[in-house]
């Protein structure tokens, strides 16, 4: 029974109707419009999730706002002029530097190395492959509740580690330096892998005759790797910076679980290893309840993501100039 | 032509609204149950509060309210943010909550958020609770009270017997109070134990004793510890503040603390591995020790009377928020779990302490002793401590304050500050917090 439904029998047209143009205005219409009414879903769920909370936040960081009070005055920037000179807010903004720093750089180089091993030919390939993986699937609450314990002052196996060779136990927390180093370590943990299989798919995009022909001119590995592997990535490389900048700017769950006990999210008595958004946290939420404040700070972070992106992309292009040299353009 | 265009709008249209549907169907849809069926009532706690024996005894009266529990074991720092930010956005919030008496003071100054348990007979039951606990919990008015008193934080001093035979101390509790009648007692016990290089520290972390010590001398003296009475900060001009400071300094300068930060997973390991032998016990710190110690440590245990002179720390109130939907059913479950009644049931259950003179009074509570804590008699050591407690007055930021001067006391315990540095990052910070 395939019957047209919404196909209705012709009716006679009458001498001179509209009818088909209005089939045509119909259908001018929906070449020209049902585009944008097909993306339309992305975009209203993205005003609602993305531009809403953003301009709301930013409404919120003009205010003294007190999360339980009745009212809320307008104050203008002075929030964000308070903030600028917020001296603990700077030191959290170091950390922050600082443990991105310390994370991202052997990260980001141990998984290029990681995928050129990936890249050759290995017995069992797909489960190495599926094994970087692993640290990435773990929760990382686990990761970070683990690696506080295998940090510990005293109870702790790096210390115990460090003790058989002679070196004295260190307060992982209690030291600035050294709680930036636990946190990094947890952070490569997880994401080496994770990016060591984007730069692995990006390897195998390039074609084997490049290789092959290079070889012949009497390229070693090494040389391949530097002079092909590594130019042909930058686009992936660059990526990977900036999604390993929003994500190591924004750390959270690390050095929050890294530390526990009262206060955990200050980061240490002296703040030692205090992320931005842990300021934050610990601004509009616990013990200060400032959600202004707190706003103002996630309006600064959202800044510095984006100047930490755009110095790192102009850097890389700049690093990675070989290739640019070459095109003919 | 037609038809195929009309099709295809007619599917835009319907993934349009689909989406735009999809984004505010979240919005809605939460009036579970709004008339007739058994009514459900959430509380919300952190800690232990010993309260599933009630529930069932409640419900079994009450067949139609249902009881559900969330937060327990959960601690204070996770608690807090969470039952704010549930405030402050209007839902989300149990029909009970239970507020901790630091941060009740923050509460208070919005009333509004909650259920004025004046207007629902709460009057009556005055005599319920000690005097202190009561006006605790009205606001500054005296016009609104928010909370009902659960629990109070008398005070105590647990040890291990163990640690202090092996170091060639008494273990008989009426011995080991008589020991440390003084805090300066307290540190020169310390200095014996630590001569002895038994392998674990006379106590576990400075800031549990700071507090302890600002709590009593604040008590016995000025009646107020960060703020005074009106409010003002007052933290470098008290002396109570001061005097606990100091005596603090003077322990971690004799080497006794293990620098475990409280409630750390160091803190924790630290109970299990036998580190420390002192610990300053509020009643509610009871079930922690046991939470935390083990079935191991059971009998090895035993409470002493804290040095100086009694103290309060800590203690909760119920309340309920004004954004609950089965208010009249949640203040009827206040009352009974607040009640003499009620509190003797936690109390047995979990060791927070009565607030409610009948139930300190109560043969149940007097005659009571802990297993674990080697029969110690929990009741007497703690109840009539309780009866005689001055209360300390705690201002509008009185927990932002706090956690600055602990964390400048733990940055002086891990060697990171003098004393005199310490102190000046304690005020500094302190009015930086109050000013926020």
């Amino acid at each position: 029974m395939a019957v047209q439904l919404d196909a209705r029998p012709p009716v006679a047209p009458a001498p001179g109707t509209t009818r088909p143009s209005r089939g045509v205005r119909l259908s001018r219409f929906d070449t020209r419009y049902s585009p944008y009414l097909y993306i339309a879903p992305f975009f209203l769920l993205f005003g609602v999730f993305g531009i809403y909370p953003l301009a709301y936040t930013f409404w919120v960081s003009l205010h003294d706002w007190d999360l339980l009070g009745a009212d809320h005055p307008f104050v203008g920037l002075d929030n964000y002029s308070e903030l600028l000179a917020d001296p603990d807010f700077w030191h959290s903004v170091v950390n922050t530097l600082g443990i991105f720093v310390i994370s991202t750089v052997p990260q980001l180089l141990l998984a290029l190395w990681l995928a050129n091993l990936l890249n050759r030919r290995l017995r069992a390939r797909t489960t190495w492959r599926m094994a970087v993986l692993i640290p990435n699937v773990t929760s990382t609450a686990a990761v970070a509740i683990v690696f506080a314990v295998l940090f510990g002052r005293d109870f702790g196996m790096i210390n115990w580690l460090l003790d058989h060779v002679g070196v004295d136990a260190i307060d992982w927390k209690a030291n600035r330096l050294a709680s930036w180093v636990a946190i990094s370590a947890m952070v490569d943990w997880r994401w080496t892998g994770y990016n060591a299989l984007i730069f692995l798919a990006a390897m195998q995009a390039i074609p084997r005759d490049l290789y092959e022909s290079a070889a012949i001119d009497g390229a070693g590995r090494a040389r391949q790797f530097w002079s092909i592997t590594v130019p042909l990535l930058k686009p992936t490389i660059i990526f990977a910076v900036i999604i390993s900048t929003i994500g190591g700017l924004q750390l959270f769950t690390e050095p929050r679980l890294f530390n526990s006990g009262t206060n955990a999210i200050r980061g240490g008595p002296l703040r030692e290893s205090q992320t931005v958004t842990m300021y934050m946290f610990e601004n509009a939420f616990a013990p200060h309840y400032n959600f202004g404040y707190g706003s103002a700070i996630a309006w600064l972070l959202f800044a510095l993501i984006a100047v930490v992106a755009a110095v790192n992309v102009l850097l890389l292009r700049r690093l990675g100039g070989g290739a640019r040299k070459e095109d003919p353009r | 032509m037609v038809t195929f265009t009309r099709r295809r709008l007619a599917a835009v249209a319907l993934v349009a609204t689909t989406a735009l549907l999809g984004a505010t169907a979240c919005a809605g849809g939460d009036d579970e149950a709004a008339a007739g069926g058994p009514v459900t009532l959430t509380v919300d706690v952190f800690g232990q509060f010993g309260y599933d024996e009630l529930y069932k005894e409640y419900m079994a009266s009450h067949p139609d309210v249902k009881i559900v529990e969330r937060g327990t074991g959960s601690n204070l720092d996770e608690y807090s943010p969470k039952l704010t930010q549930w405030l402050a956005a209007g839902k989300g919030a149990g029909d009970i909550v239970a507020i901790e008496e630091g941060l009740l003071v923050e509460y208070k100054a919005n009333p509004q958020n909650f259920v004025n348990l004046l207007d629902h007979g709460a009057a009556d039951l005055k005599g319920n609770f000690l005097d202190w606990k009561w006006n605790q919990g009205l606001t500054a008015d005296g016009k609104q009270l928010i909370g009902l008193g659960t629990d109070v934080g008398g005070m105590a001093m647990c040890y291990r017997k163990d640690l202090f035979a092996k170091a060639g101390l008494p273990t008989d509790r009426e011995a080991v109070s008589k020991l440390w009648p003084t805090w300066p007692d307290y540190i020169k016990v310390g200095e014996q134990f630590t001569a002895k290089k038994t392998g674990a520290s006379f106590l576990d972390a400075a800031t549990n004793t700071f507090n302890t010590i600002l709590l009593q001398t604040a008590g016995n003296t000025t009646g107020y510890s960060y703020y005074d009475t009106g409010d003002k900060l007052v933290v470098d001009s008290n002396p109570a503040v001061r005097q606990a400071y100091d005596t603090t300094m003077d322990i971690i300068d004799s080497g006794l603390s293990g620098r475990y930060g409280s409630w750390s997973e160091e803190w924790v390991s630290a109970f299990k591995q036998s580190k420390f032998a002192t610990i300053a016990c509020p009643a509610w710190m009871t079930g922690v020790i046991e939470g935390n110690a083990g079935p191991g440590a059971k009998g090895k245990w035993d409470i002493a009377q804290v040095p100086g002179n009694g103290g309060n720390w800590g203690g909760s109130f119920l309340a309920v928020p004004k954004q609950g939907k089965h208010q009249a059913e949640a203040i009827e479950l206040a009352k009974f779990l607040t009640s003499a009644k009620g509190q003797i049931g936690a109390f047995k259950a979990k060791g927070p302490l009565p607030s409610s003179p009948q139930a300190l009074a109560d043969p149940a509570i007097v005659d009571s002793t802990n297993a674990y804590f080697s029969t110690a008699p929990v009741g007497r050591i703690f109840a009539e401590g309780a009866k005689s407690l001055k209360p300390v007055y705690m201002g509008p930021k009185n927990q932002a304050v706090r956690t600055e001067v602990e964390n400048a006391v733990r940055s002086v315990e891990l060697g990171k500050r003098s004393p005199e540095q310490g102190w000046a990052d304690a005020v500094g910070n302190a009015k930086k917090a109050a000013a926020k």
